[in-house]
């Protein structure tokens, strides 16, 4: 299956509350399998799934948090955050995880994968895929 | 046109089950083709034969049942969100060693790639959640 596709990966809730965030992240590894050309967003509460320092010892569920920073890794390298959710939040792109790739193109550098965007930048980026998948 | 319909939610707590039972009635009758129709989340409930609604309300197991004989509909059942809410097929009953199975006629259980492939084959992904 040659075909490479834009897929994008729409993540709207917060982590633990709902199991979509987890099981989210379940597609997008298999899509990262697929060789898809895959990027994920993070609008309102879904912001707070890459938030730093997420423990979970208390309320009894599995921290998955370490899995995005793996990410990089599958080459899933575009992650953009909506800059007016963090807004509305409170939060700053310095209350995410450091989420980083290495560029093949560029001799391995280690790059940033967090692009924040306005909601109209990433209605434009949305816009540019052929598949999206909201959760 | 080719589609592949994802259906995120269980039936009667949310509508999105009934909403893409009716897309994709409405699909088939104006002549598209259904590549595929994938089950994730707690939308893998819509695949237990055991549901038994009340007479005077619609059966959407049944309804997704019927609707694949008529039109051989691929109805696909997401196996790791199947394993968590215990949704089975004879076959996994039988491997994770429990006595009985649940899987509605009609669907079969699978992996997230059938999602994936479904969304590279298909000119349209329809995504039916909260």
């Amino acid at each position: 299956m040659s075909t490479v596709k834009k897929f994008m990966f729409v993540n709207r809730k917060a982590p633990y509350g709902t199991i979509y965030a987890l099981e989210s992240l379940e597609v997008v590894l298999i899509s990262a399998a697929f060789e898809q050309d895959v990027s994920l967003a993070f609008v309102d509460d879904g912001v707070y799934q890459i938030a730093k320092g997420q423990s979970t010892e208390e309320i009894g569920m599995k921290n998955f948090s370490p899995t995005y920073t793996a990410l990089g890794d599958y080459e899933v390298t575009k992650i953009y955050v909506e800059k007016e959710s963090l807004d509305e939040r409170g939060l700053t792109i310095d209350d995410l995880m450091d989420l980083k790739y290495e560029d093949e193109d560029d001799d391995w550098a280690e790059k940033d994968s967090i692009r924040v965007v306005s909601s109209e930048e990433l209605a434009q980026i949305m816009g540019e895929q052929e598949v999206i998948l909201s959760f | 046109m080719k589609f592949t319909v994802q259906i995120n939610e269980g039936p009667y707590q949310h509508q999105a089950s009934d909403s893409a039972l009716q897309f994709t009635k409405a699909a088939l009758e104006k002549g598209h083709e259904i590549f595929r129709v994938f089950f994730y989340h707690d939308g893998v409930n819509n695949g237990t034969r055991l549901t038994v609604p009340p007479q005077d309300d619609r059966n959407l197991q049944k309804a997704w049942s019927e609707l694949a004989e008529k039109h051989g509909l691929d109805l696909v059942i997401c196996i790791a969100a199947a394993q968590r809410r215990g949704i089975m097929d004879e076959n996994e009953a039988k491997r994770q060693g429990l006595d009985a199975d649940n899987i509605a006629p009609g669907f079969r259980i699978s992996g997230l790639g059938q999602l994936i492939e479904g969304g590279i084959q298909s000119d349209r992904l329809i995504v039916f959640g909260d």
